[in-house]
This record gives C-alpha cells, sequence and structure tokens, in this order.
C-alpha cells in the first residue's frame, strides 16, 4: 500500500519556490530518506506533508488522506520529532511523556503501559525523573522520538535526528530507528549521506526545492557509478545528472 | 482533556522557575514591607496598609503578563510548538491552556499578599476576600496582554517589552506610588485611558468595602481585557496559521 503520494506539491514565499512540483510516492513500512543542501526544501517538504504549512499548490496524500482537506484526519496517524529538541525543558522525561500521553487522551493503563515501554524501547529508564532541559543532547533527542512514537503513528517524520550528536550517540539512534523499520513508515531527513546509506530504503535528493534523484541506495550508487551515497549526492548536486 | 493536560504544562513551567516565582511572591511582599516601613516613619495616606495592600497586590499582576508572553514566545521559537501543531490539539486549546493556569497563580499573589499585609495590620474581613476574587478580571487583562505579545514577540523582546516597560507602565500610571493629582493635567487625563490605575482603585474599592465604585473602574478592566484578549486570540491564530 502506498503511505505517501505527493502530486505536484509545491511551495513559494513571496519570490522564492521552497519546494517546486514534487511528485513521489512511498511505499508503507519504508525508511524513505529526503537529502539536499541547505535550502533544498526538505524540511519545508515535511512541514508540508505534517500538515504544518499548505502548498502553494499541488497536493499530497497520506494514506489516502489529503494534506489540504483532510487535515484533521491527517494529523491522527503522523508524528514529527522536529529538527530542533521539541520537549519542554521544565518538565522531567516522565512528565513529558505522561503530557503526550495526555494530548491524545489515553487512559492512566495505557499511559503507564506507554511510558514503560517506550522508555524501555529508547534506553530513558535511568533518566525518568531528570528534567528534559537537564538531559544530553543525545538523551533529547530519544526523548523527542518517545514522544513523537506515542500516539502510534503510521507514519513518522524525523528531521534530522541525528544532528550534532556524538558518533556512540548517533550510533544508538541508528539502532533506534532501525528496530522502527518495516513496522512504520519513515520519513528521514539528514545531511549525514553515511546515515541515509545505513538506513534507508530509498533515497530523494532535492536542490533548490526540485527532486533530482529517486533510487535505492544501490541504484543511486549505480546510477552515478559512485561507490558511495556521498559521492552518488555530491555529484548529483553538482552536475544534476539523472 | 487537551486543554487541562496543556494547563497542567503551562503551570509546571512556570512554578518551576524560581525567576517566577521570586518575582511573583518576593518583589511584592518586599514592597510591601519596604513602603509600610517608609510609611511607619513619614506618614503618607497612600502607603496605609488598607491603600497599599490592594495596589501592591495589582502591581504583582503585572508579572502575569511577563509570565504568558514569556511562556508562548518559547514556545513559538522552539520547535516544542511545531510538535503540538501536529497533534489533534486545537487553537481553542492552546490559548485557554495558556490563560488559565495563570489565574490560580495570580490569586495566589494575591493571597500571600494579603497575609503580609494582614500582619503589618490590615483587618481581614469578607472585603478582602471579594478583593482576591476581583483579581480574576485584572489578571485576565494582563494575560490577555501576554498572549498578545507572546503571539508577537519573540522572547527577548519579551523581556524588554513585559519586563520593563509594562511594569514601568502599570506602576508609574497607576497611582499606587504617587498620587496621580500630584502630576495632573496631561499625565493624570492619559493615566485614567488607560487601564491600570482602574484596576488599583477597583481593587481598593473592594477591599474598602466601597462597592458602589467598583462598577465603573471593572468595566475599564474589562473593556481593555476583553480588547486585548481578542486581539491576542486573533494574532496567535494567525501565526499558526503562518507555520
Amino acid at each position: 500500500m502506498i503511505a505517501i503520494r505527493t502530486e505536484g506539491l509545491t511551495k513559494k514565499y513571496r519570490d522564492v519556490t521552497a519546494v517546486d512540483g514534487l511528485s513521489l510516492s512511498i511505499e508503507e513500512g519504508e525508511l524513505f530518506s529526503l537529502l539536499g543542501v541547505n535550502g533544498a526544501g526538505k524540511t519545508t517538504t515535511i512541514k508540508m506533508l505534517s500538515c504544518l504549512t499548505k502548498p502553494t499548490s499541488g497536493d499530497a496524500y497520506l494514506l489516502g488522506k489529503s494534506i489540504c482537506h483532510d487535515t484533521a484526519e491527517v494529523k491522527s496517524f503522523i508524528a514529527v520529532s522536529p529538527q530542533e529538541t521539541a520537549v519542554a525543558q521544565g518538565l522531567t522525561v516522565r512528565e513529558n511523556l505522561e503530557f503526550i500521553c495526555g494530548i491524545y487522551s489515553f487512559s492512566k493503563e495505557k499511559t503507564l503501559k506507554k511510558i514503560t515501554g517506550l522508555s524501555s524501547m529508547l534506553g530513558l529508564e535511568d533518566v525518568m525523573n531528570r528534567k528534559a532541559g537537564k538531559l544530553s543532547g543525545g538523551y533529547s533527542r530519544r526523548l523527542s522520538i518517545a514522544m513523537a512514537l506515542i500516539s502510534e503513528p503510521r507514519i513518522l517524520f524525523l528531521d534530522e535526528p541525528t544532528l550534532g550528536l556524538d558518533v556512540i550517540a548517533r550510533s544508538e539512534l541508528w539502532d533506534i530507528i532501525r528496530s522502527l523499520k518495516g513496522k512504520i513508515t519513515i520519513i528521514l531527513t539528514t545531511h549525514y549521506m553515511e546515515e541515509a546509506e545505513e538506513l534507508s530504503d530509498r533515497i530523494a535528493v532535492m536542490k533548490g526545492g526540485r527532486l533530482l534523484a529517486c533510487d535505492t541506495p544501490e541504484g543511486i550508487k549505480k546510477q552515478t557509478e559512485e561507490d558511495t551515497v556521498e559521492k552518488a549526492f555530491i555529484k548529483i548536486v553538482k552536475g544534476e545528472k539523472l | 482533556m487537551r486543554m487541562m493536560t496543556f494547563a497542567e504544562r503551562n503551570l509546571k513551567e512556570i512554578v518551576r522557575d524560581p525567576l517566577n516565582l521570586s518575582f511573583l511572591f518576593g518583589f511584592p511582599v518586599v514592597l510591601l514591607l519596604l513602603l509600610s516601613a517608609i510609611q511607619a516613619n513619614i506618614p503618607v495616606s497612600l502607603f496605609e496598609i488598607e491603600s497599599l495592600a490592594p495596589g501592591i497586590v495589582v502591581f504583582g499582576l503585572a508579572f502575569m503578563t511577563l509570565f504568558s508572553a514569556t511562556l508562548i514566545s518559547k514556545d513559538r521559537q522552539t520547535s516544542f510548538m511545531h510538535r503540538l501543531y501536529t497533534t489533534p490539539m486545537t487553537s481553542g486549546d492552546f490559548i485557554l491552556g495558556y490563560t488559565l493556569p495563570l489565574i490560580p497563580i495570580a490569586m495566589a499573589e494575591g493571597v500571600v499578599c494579603y497575609i503580609f499585609a494582614a500582619i503589618l495590620g490590615l483587618e481581614i474581613n469578607i472585603n478582602i476576600i471579594l478583593s482576591i476574587i476581583f483579581i480574576i478580571p485584572v489578571a485576565l487583562m494582563y494575560i490577555g496582554i501576554g498572549l498578545l505579545c507572546g503571539s508577537v514577540f519573540n522572547d527577548k523582546q519579551v523581556g524588554g517589552i513585559c519586563g520593563a516597560l509594562l511594569t514601568n507602565l502599570s506602576a508609574w500610571l497607576s497611582g499606587i506610588w504617587f498620587d496621580l493629582d500630584l502630576v495632573g493635567g496631561l499625565f493624570k487625563r492619559i493615566a485614567y485611558m488607560l487601564p491600570f490605575v482602574h484596576a488599583v482603585e477597583m481593587e481598593r474599592a473592594v477591599a474598602a468595602g466601597n462597592y458602589s465604585e467598583i462598577l465603573p473602574h471593572l468595566l475599564w478592566v474589562l473593556g481593555y481585557g476583553i480588547t486585548f484578549t481578542v486581539i491576542a486570540v486573533f494574532l496567535f491564530l494567525r501565526q499558526m496559521k503562518k507555520q
């Protein structure tokens, strides 16, 4: 089943076209990475797909629901872990998780079950009573992802989830993302090419709001005759090949 | 349910900041003690505890603006608001969730001030209980200004505008620290066209049991409160759509 289908998705800010006629489809359960240099349109694409901003033209269908016309339904099965760590700084880790459970009107039993399950899955047990504002970068990202997973989303947007993390924290977060693969559809944006190569089923390369390439990591390397996604990405972006 | 969950989060964020607590409870109490000490040495009718306490209570409420504006602007500037915009939370959940937790905080500020005022000689009676209830419209007015500023300014701007400018305006133009008749003229006319002096005089009227004097001042406070809140809701919804 197709999880996401975009049809000529376009976003303009006055004279600037942030996303230009993006058309692609993503299968359910797929881990799909959006790659691009700064200003490529990755974050704007995620903002449109997560109903944070309306497209100037075109539309996208998430599990068959339009981001323009079925906003409430789309919001009921998506979740976003934004670029910056989006947590309530003055609340503890447990309170942050309880807060999101409350937003989704979970019962006490379900809240307890969710918190126990997610804290174990994301390795947050040791910091449950620590204020979110006092967490390290790695734990903050884990908490941010845990908060996104609480609503049992069918589509999860991870906007640069490992930005600024050290090697170990990044590797641990990769393990967590890998454990989600196949269970939910994940749209990942990243500047780290090895991250995209390591985790993705397919990769889309964007530049200036346009889609330049979309294929599996192997497919992208093969088409550019390069041995790494990073080299392939540079070749595509510089030469606008494919 | 969603609104209450959000309100609970906002309450925790505000009361867990020690700076907020010192501004909210410490600063008005220190002013009350200091001005009472001055009054003990150099008697000024304005600083008699019956007149001073309601004024200080209202002055303390100006910090409601700072708290609400800071919280909203910080949430807006971080991705926290983005996360919440992708949940089923409605604009009503946001606006009430930011407003409601500040009302009990405002009333607590009033209670603490009146307790200290009682220690300093204020007679506690039914009018003082009523005064605590009449804190609500004044608090709503200040919270409305906070919603407005938080929806427009960033947290640094909020610090300057709500922390310095507004508290000074509400101090100078409220008749708490000096009798506005002493300045008179344009200054007094401007002061009476703004809500701050009306809030103080309403609170004083309630505390003194001068019920007939309450309504005109209450109307000024409610008028400004409703105006600020309507503009704030409009601006909040506009920035929500602009995301």
